[in-house]
């Protein structure tokens, strides 16, 4: 099934009014030996078999609604997402339309946007919010590449906590290899016990950027104030990778004196598909904005006299600076940026404190009932939000054959990315998880012990 | 168009002061741009400047440019105010518009104020 | 008549959505590392909702009306993609999942895969990237690494078209790349002997887009890929303009060494106000073992009646993942729903009639319009908003009056080497009487242009909000309706 609306009397008349015979005729300079191959391809669908067919794919997974029960997080939450979320982003009026170029006929985009814009900061504590980056690693790559051009070059160092998800990290070196930056402190083999006062002695005269997360990624929730304080005495900047739920609850990094702020939006009222598509979020001071990458959303009026809004500061972006544009961000996340300022005005200050505190109550609970399982016991001392390591005394992959078996998907495998923590997991609970649950878990693992 | 005779000029749409030093971008350049909304100043006092080397980055509403040096010479002096008050350089690209100033300056190779305004009337379409 | 924005409307003491009490007992905070307020709006579920519909009365969209913005490929977004991108075997599953249990989402990314290797002719294709532009850092992040491992370290330069969209320069850029501008010829091409005097051994390749940013397809394309060849470079297309080679043209076929596509242009995910998109990228096989990882393979082969177990493969050269997780997922499963409906006759069929499309409009706008490069062009041409009968009168005026006509306007100003540029896309999807009332508006604005100029200056008239003061927005900025406390003490 095709969305071509043609009729074969008009496109003969089509055809006549071009002045060519066929379709054919219009694709005369496609190199001949090349032009119109077989496309091996299965035959068309109509929407109903195309329909049973997704279907049945998507049966062929078991997801965290219906098939199990997620502790598992890791840079992505399942959290509860409010009904008017999706009921708004599927007004065609929103999700049909495109980058609001044309302000006079965008207005919606526009308003949400900044309506977004300043939400993020509200989280955040910052002063200035881009329209979005494409999700929490990307965004801290831009991080280092906005603090190189604040420097204008002159400092190509970007320190990176090892605490940082190993996979915005690894985003980072693939990003580093087409600039002139040196990487330092990404090594999973450092001292992970130690708090982030560790990485002061690598920051120097030539580091640009210093990025550390919040909480990291063993969940642990550190004050950067101080370690701030000290990049800043070195002249560093300091972006700090947030997780948005727990800002509902913790001293925001604004406060701390960050220069930029960013991380994962997906907890906003995103579901996790698999993984994408997702939402960076980037914040900085005003100070720094016009190095800042990244559609913004101002205020203005119009001709009439109306408050309105508008791009702004258009001219620090590709298509106008093209190879001396800082970033060549062009698409961003716009209807999930919509979503993250649907969900966070759904829920309001009330709302977001109460997923937080239900996150962190739920998730100091189990971690208690863990740490008196025998052979079990949690990994840090430091304060955590809703993720805490625990120290198994079995491989986690066993571990969590035997949690999939019960048809529980269990915390992330340490293991994999820092060789120090094998038998290492990463447990994340949130609003979703009941008592009862996190009781069942609790029994499983201790009964792993037994085995 | 406003070229003051008193000042030399780059076929990138620079002026320099063989008197003061000072250099910065013409009034056709600002006219191009139109409104300008943000100047860095990208070199130090101290640095020394070539043509062909970039002094400031200038945004306006719809375009961005890079401004350069328009003679040899090093940077004695940067003006401050242009970055809090980019309108500046629309209003007065020659005055209070001045970017740099150099020392020591070699103004060979630029067009003098009749050069320039032929220059700038051979681009119009 | 405005809207206030969502902390005007706010008002304490007013709760939308709220959760249940504990069910665990409740510990203490850590003091010290709390924050003191949260300072997020106040509202009651109605609220929000009455918000965002009445800020939705202000947008234009494609599905309300015709939109044909030239490389941005404004197709219709089926409905059917939003129901099963939205099937909650999709749309909760973790992306850290262990592979037995996604099995159905592995199988979707390897056929998608497979079925855009087979559209363009590529060996190898990575679902990674999030948008053209990311897909374009990589693929010149890939071309940099095929020559870094053959010990060609001389190679910095890109070659990219006067006409290329800025995100090539920019990308190129990013990379450390210098970038090289070639020109075009009088009928639009690539002009060959400026190319040919660029190429050498300091070459990384050339960025082309094509059909070209004009609409036209390269006349001299096989010669260009082999110049660029000759010197040792590679070939990097720009998948942009796609909508008008499926089933027409496979790029590998040609010559072209990798490139990206645009999910939200040519197959028809939506483009959401700016994004999400998907940027997947595809390469020949000497480029394979670069892409960033993981892809998705066969890690046990299927026997009769077992299928195969699908997972992730790191490719042996990977430049390394370019963002977490395995890329734009939701919109992956909008393509597979098109790509699947369409099957191979269908997808040649949106080519045929987007080119058909454009053709149309191209033909009722002559001789009122001028159109530079007067050629049979692909989906999209360019005409120039200005005559030399109606001074003063701007491509920009004439797409702000279009919007009194009830259509978006074309793109303005791109690409830069046409005057007052106007580009025009229509896309398969729409019907000859819409492009009939398209081009009738058009032509009724050249008369207006100089009969009634003001008309066009100052345009719109029509729509709820008119021309905006963007100087003001950029010099007086106010881009949050929510400030911290000493904001103004800085």
């Amino acid at each position: 099934m095709t969305y071509i609306p043609h009729s074969p009397k008009e496109r003969e008349a089509m055809l006549a009014a071009i002045g060519v015979k066929s379709l054919e005729d219009l694709f005369k300079d496609i190199p001949a030996r090349h032009r119109f191959p077989k496309l091996a391809l299965p035959p068309a669908l109509t929407e109903m078999e195309a329909a049973a067919e997704l279907d049945e794919l998507s049966i062929g997974n078991e997801n965290v609604r219906t098939d199990l029960v997620s502790f598992l997080g890791a840079g992505a939450y399942n959290h509860y997402i409010p009904a008017a979320v999706d009921h708004i982003l599927r007004r065609g009026e929103f999700y049909t339309a495109y980058t609001p170029y044309q302000p006079e006929i965008s207005q919606g985009t526009l308003q949400a946007v900044f309506e977004y814009q300043s939400l993020i900061c509200a989280l955040t504590g910052m002063e200035v919010s881009n329209a979005s980056h494409y999700d929490g690693a990307t965004a801290v790559a831009e991080a280092a590449n906005m603090a190189y051009a604040q420097f204008r070059g002159k400092r190509n160092k970007v320190v990176i906590s090892p605490t940082v998800h190993p996979q915005y990290r690894e985003t980072m070196r693939t990003y580093v290899q087409g600039m002139n930056l040196e990487l330092a402190g990404d090594d999973p083999k450092a001292n992970l016990e130690a708090g982030p006062e560790m990485l002061e002695g690598l920051v120097d005269e030539n580091t640009a950027l210093l990025i550390v997360q919040y909480p990291d990624f063993f969940g642990r929730v550190y004050d950067f104030t101080s370690l701030i304080e000290r990049a800043h005495g070195k002249g560093a900047l300091v972006c700090v990778a947030a997780n948005p739920t727990a800002l509902a609850l913790f001293k925001t990094p604004g406060e701390m004196g960050a220069d930029i702020v960013v991380g994962e939006g997906q907890p906003l009222g995103i579901p996790l598909s698999f993984g994408g598509p997702y939402l960076g979020f980037f914040t900085t001071r005003k100070q720094y904005i016009h190095k800042m990458a990244g559609r913004l959303v101002g205020e203005t009026v119009d001709n009439r006299g109306q408050r309105a809004f508008v791009l702004t500061l258009t001219a620090r972006e590709q298509h106008i600076k093209r190879e001396r544009a800082i970033s060549n961000i062009c698409s961003n996340e716009g209807l999930l940026a919509l979503a993250a300022a649907v969900y966070l005005s759904l829920l309001g200050q009330t709302g977001l404190r109460q997923v937080a505190e239900l996150c962190y109550h739920k998730a100091h609970y189990a971690a208690e009932k863990i740490s008196k399982i025998k052979g079990y016991s949690l990994c840090f001392d430091a304060p955590f939000f809703h993720e805490f390591s625990v120290c198994c005394p079995k491989p986690v992959v066993k571990i969590n054959e035997t949690l999939l078996e019960h048809g529980f998907l269990g915390g992330y495998d340490l293991g994999q990315d820092y060789p120090a923590l094998k038998d290492h997991m990463l447990i994340a609970v949130t609003e979703m998880n009941t008592r009862e649950e996190i009781d069942a878990l609790v029994d499983i693992l201790a009964e792993v012990n037994h085995d | 168009m406003n070229i003051p005779t008193n000042l030399k000029y780059t076929k990138t749409d620079e002026w320099f002061d063989p008197a003061t030093g000072a250099m910065g971008l013409s009034d056709y350049a600002q006219g191009q741009l139109s409104d300008i909304v943000f100047v860095e100043i990208v070199v130090g006092i101290g640095e020394t400047v070539e043509p062909g080397k970039a002094i400031a980055s200038v945004e306006s509403v719809k375009a961005a440019a890079e401004t350069y040096a328009s003679a040899s010479g090093k940077v004695v002096a940067v003006n401050e105010d242009l970055s809090g008050n980019p309108e500046i350089l629309n209003k007065d690209p020659y005055n209070r518009g001045w970017m740099v100033k150099v020392e020591g300056a070699d103004a060979s190779g630029l067009m003098d104020a009749a050069a320039y305004t032929k220059y700038c009337e051979e681009r119009a379409h | 008549m405005t809207e206030p924005t969502i902390y005007e409307l706010s008002s304490p003491g007013r709760t939308g959505v709220t959760f249940p009490n504990p069910d665990v007992p409740c510990v203490q905070l850590p003091e010290n590392l709390l924050r003191k307020d949260l300072p997020l709006p106040e509202l009651a579920e109605v609220d929000v909702v009455r918000h965002y519909i009445n800020l939705s009365k202000y947008n234009y969209s494609v599905d309300g009306g015709f939109y044909p913005l030239g490389s941005c490929t404004m197709k219709y977004n089926p409905k059917i993609n939003e129901d099963t991108a939205r099937l909650p075997g999709f749309a909760f599953t973790h992306p850290l999942q262990p592979i037995e249990t996604v099995q159905g989402n592995l199988a979707l990314m390897y056929t998608l895969q497979e079925w855009l290797k087979e559209i363009t002719g590529f060996t190898a294709l990575s679902l990674q990237p999030a948008a053209g532009a990311h897909g374009e850092l990589t693929g010149v992040l890939i071309m940099r690494a095929y020559h870094k491992d053959r010990g060609d370290v001389k190679r910095i330069k890109m070659l990219i078209p006067d006409s290329a969209h800025g995100t090539n320069p920019a990308s190129s850029a990013m990379s450390s790349l210098e970038v090289v501008q070639v020109p075009s010829d009088a009928r639009g091409n690539v002009d060959l002997a400026a190319l040919k005097a660029a190429c050498d051994d300091t070459t990384v390749g050339l960025m082309l887009t094509n059909p070209n940013t004009l609409g036209l397809f390269d006349e001299h394309l096989e010669q260009v890929i082999k110049i660029v060849h000759d010197c040792g470079g590679l070939v990097y297309g720009d998948g942009a303009n796609l909508n008008a080679l499926l089933g027409i043209l496979r790029p590998a076929d040609v010559g072209i060494d990798v490139m990206h596509l645009n999910l939200h242009k040519t197959f028809s995910t939506p483009h959401g106000g700016g994004g999400p998109g998907s940027g997947p990228v595809g390469v020949t096989e000497k480029l394979a073992d670069f892409l960033p990882g993981p892809l998705v393979g066969i890690v046990e082969e299927g026997a009769d009646d077992e299928p195969p177990l699908f997972g992730f493969v790191t490719p042996k050269k990977t430049i390394g993942r370019v963002k977490a997780f395995h890329g734009h997922f939701g919109m992956l499963v909008r393509a597979y729903t098109y790509i699947a409906m369409h099957g191979p006759d269908g997808l040649r069929q949106i080519s045929e009639y987007a080119v058909l499309n454009a053709n149309y409009i191209k033909a009722r706008l002559k001789g009122v319009y001028t159109v530079p490069f007067d050629r049979i062009c692909m989906h999209e041409f360019v005409a120039e908003g200005q005559w030399a009968d109606a001074p003063g009168i701007r491509a920009l005026d004439v797409a702000k009056r279009l919007m009194d006509y009830d259509f978006h306007p074309p793109t303005n100003y791109f690409p830069l080497i046409v005057h007052e540029a106007l580009m025009i896309e229509p896309t398969e999807t729409e019907n000859k009487g819409t492009l009939d009332a398209f081009s009738d508006a058009l032509i009724k604005i050249a008369a207006e242009a100089k009969a009634t100029p003001d008309l066009l200056h100052e345009a719109p008239h029509k729509t709820p909000f008119g021309r905006m003061d963007e100087v003001k927005a950029a010099r007086e900025l106010v881009l949050c309706c929510w400030l911290p406390e000493d904001y103004d003490k800085k």
